[in-house]
């Protein structure tokens, strides 16, 4: 750590000191997200005991010529709650440094990466979900020939302010045809395959029950196909016995597939996915859990919501074995047409379910009584094309965007939710199937240029655990500003005492890439999503202020 | 601790004693069509560009995109702009990228970034996030967030940027 930082250091001086023709850049960012709390018991509130939460990063990045360098800096006084408290403290746990010559590429130090999807392996951060799985080692990237790309990788992984005890090495190679072949340059047809294989080694510290594989590896193949209108996209992932706590210690191979098809031209976007997925957890230490030392990334098959009620029951992918669907439809009705009106009307509909895999105990010769999942046995066969009995999740969600005219402009969506919260949220969270119905208007007013109020309103409507909510928001934003002022109330809830009033006002100011919010008020217990990943936000009663900024 | 002083010291340095460069950096996108392209590729003919970091999920980059959509002919007329939408979209929602821009009547130019290495290195906290670019290949502006009517803002700029006109 401290070498790289006196290596970094000499970099930057050398360029001080030789004053290179080339001119080095230096940009960055910084995101800090405060809250100060009060005890509210209805809404269950807590308040830690330093009272506050403060989240903070800085990155900085200098690029000069073909050479790159960069730290982040994170601090968290405490951490916010909700995230993982063991973030507890302050320090510089990202720093890289790369240099590229003509094919070459090469990184040292902390990188992210990802593999075709991410099946066998993806390393990011999403900073607003708390999540940062970065690799630290040495990364190489060559690209021998035109149409040629290779990746290679060894590395071990951040843990909060640790790295990981096992080690990952991974490479990865893609072919694009169109580059290989000069003919196929200018063709309609676009073809490109890929594959990709990962090994993590983990001491098995010699368990006293069970032989722990210690490298376990995990490959997979992908193609990708386009032929003008049509796009045509797989992959197929498979990883050897890999007992874990995530899938109770069981010896079975893993498994996942993604297929997906879409048909598109101006106007009209077609688009259908499916995915099977079977015991595809992969983490650098088999006995962690929630977002720690993950490995691979396999994506959730339905749509990200971006409206808090319709995203109230969000779903998470079931890497134990989960069998999903997606199809979407996009349709723009033309300006002057009978529906599209003056400006055009845009449709958006979305339907998407998810079901479990077929299990079936193991037969074991002199053994009868062998449940699904017994931990140190292969656990369960699955017949892969078929579907499970049980629903996981389903939804449909149809939305309609029209400019009005020159003052007014509006969106209405109605979705239609079904949510196995017994899957989802396990034995000891309410017991059962969620059947909601969601509905939402959203209308902006333009007053004058570049001055306009937003109007918000949303409704859930079910008979199951919480209830029915409703949610208000009106936004009024003139340049440089903006102020809101929402509520959410859950007036169907079936404990009186918990039919409880989110009030909630926030002012925000921003210019250029500067912004700056701060609010108060209350928020519910829930789910926040981003980008697929998802993480428990507690309900929180105070004051919240989050600057960003970037340069 | 020390060696964070240090190294601030240095970076202050440097970008005093460089007048600062303010290029795009080099990273390997994908083009919808599955193809690799390398950002330093970007370019249009010496006119200006628009770069919008935008995803799928993301409310108000869509409506920004929508809002541009409806003028975004005549301001290809009068300067002869480009808009690349870069989606950072990771595999959840990336395959649904190219038939939800036809669907949405886009005439934009998309690239993927679906794990946000481009991101990272333009230094974007949050989509969406807009540069322009001027005709030699210099960002000349950049902005965060999105409200109703920024998009008339970004034309004037972008109407300075195509004559030529300094914009600090």
């Amino acid at each position: 750590m401290k070498n790289l930082l006196i290596l970094f250091c000499l970099l930057i001086t050398s360029t001080l000191t030789f004053g290179q023709i080339e001119k080095g850049q230096l940009h960055g960012s910084f995101q800090s997200d405060f809250q100060y709390y009060n005890e509210d018991s209805i809404i269950g509130a807590t308040v830690p005991a330093e009272q506050i939460g403060l989240n903070s990063y800085a990155n900085f990045n200098y690029m000069l010529g073909n050479f790159s360098a960069g730290i982040r800096y994170e601090g968290y006084l405490p951490t916010l709650n909700g995230y993982d408290s063991r973030y507890d403290g302050v320090g510089i746990p990202y720093k890289y440094i790369s240099y590229k010559k003509d094919e070459l590429e090469v990184v040292v130090g902390s990188f992210y990466e990802q593999f075709g999807n991410g099946l066998v392996l993806r390393a990011y951060e999403e900073k607003n979900l708390g999540y940062d799985n970065a690799f630290e080692g040495v990364k190489v990237k060559y690209n021998p020939i035109n149409g040629i790309y290779l990746k290679g990788l060894i590395s071990k992984q951040r843990s909060f302010w640790e790295f990981s005890d096992g080690i990952i090495r991974g490479i990865d190679g893609e072919v694009s045809i169109n580059e290989l072949f000069k003919k196929m340059d200018e063709s309609k047809f676009v073809i490109s395959i890929g594959g990709s294989f990962v090994s993590k080694f983990q001491d098995d510290n010699d368990h006293p029950f069970y032989n722990l594989p210690e490298n376990v590896s995990a490959s997979a193949g992908r193609l990708n196909l386009t032929a003008g209108k049509i796009n045509f996209s797989t992959e197929y992932a498979y990883k050897i016995n890999d007992p874990s706590s995530d899938n109770g210690y069981i010896y079975k191979p893993g498994e996942a597939l993604i297929v997906n098809t879409s048909y598109s031209q101006k106007g009209l976007g077609v688009f259908l996915s499916a995915k099977r997925v079977d015991n595809m957890s992969y983490r650098l230490d088999r006995d962690a859990t929630l977002a720690n030392l993950n490995i691979n990334y396999i994506p959730d098959i339905t749509k990200a919501h971006a409206y808090s009620l319709a995203a109230m029951y969000p779903y998470a992918t079931q890497l134990n074995g989960e069998f999903g669907f997606q199809c979407e439809v996009n349709y723009l009705f033309k300006k002057k047409s009978t529906l599209g009106g003056k400006y055009g009307t845009r449709l958006s509909i979305n339907f998407s379910s998810v079901y479990s895999i077929d299990k079936e105990a193991v037969e074991v010769e002199d053994l009868d009584s062998l449940v699904i999942g017994q931990k140190g046995t292969d656990g369960y066969t699955s017949e892969f094309f078929k579907i499970g009995d049980e629903l996981f999740y389903q939804d449909l969600n149809i939305e309609i965007s029209k400019k009005v005219n020159k003052k007014i402009k509006g969106k209405i969506i109605y979705q239609n939710q079904i949510y196995n919260n017994s899957v989802i949220h396990g034995a000891g969270d309410w017991h059962g199937k969620i059947h909601a119905h969601i509905g939402i208007i959203d209308v902006t007013y333009k007053i004058k240029s570049r001055n306009t109020i937003r109007f918000e309103i949303q409704e859930l409507y079910t008979k199951d655990q919480y209830g029915e909510w409703v949610s208000g928001l009106i936004e009024y934003n003139i340049p440089n500003w903006f102020f809101t002022v929402m509520d959410q109330y859950n007036y169907g809830n079936s404990d009186s005492e918990k039919k409880v009033h989110y009030p909630k006002v926030s002012i925000g100011y921003k210019k250029g890439t500067n912004r700056i919010q701060i609010g108060y008020g209350k928020q519910r217990e829930g789910v926040m999503c981003i980008g697929g990943v998802c993480r428990n936000v507690p309900a929180a009663n105070g004051l919240t202020l989050s600057i960003t900024s970037s340069f | 601790m020390k060696n964070i002083l240090i190294i601030l010291v240095l970076i202050a340095h440097c970008s005093i004693i460089f007048s600062q460069g303010n290029e795009l950096p080099s990273v390997d996108l994908k083009t919808i069509d599955g193809k690799i392209f390398n950002s330093k590729n970007i370019s249009n003919d010496g006119k200006p560009i628009i770069i919008s970091f935008w995803a799928t999920w993301c409310k108000p980059c869509v409506k920004e995109l929508n809002a541009i959509a409806d003028e975004y002919e005549d301001w290809q007329e009068e300067t002869g702009v480009k808009l690349i939408a870069v989606s950072v979209d990771d595999t959840r929602s990336m395959s649904r990228v190219k038939p939800f821009v036809n669907g949405k009547g886009w005439e934009y130019e998309i690239l993927l970034d679906p794990n946000g290495d481009f991101k990272r290195a333009m230094n974007i906290v949050n989509v969406p996030h807009t540069f322009i670019i001027d005709g030699k290949g210099n960002i000349v502006w950049k902005h965060a967030s999105y409200s109703d009517g920024d998009e008339e803002k970004l034309y004037e700029l972008v109407k300075k940027v195509s004559k030529g006109e300094s914009i600090e």
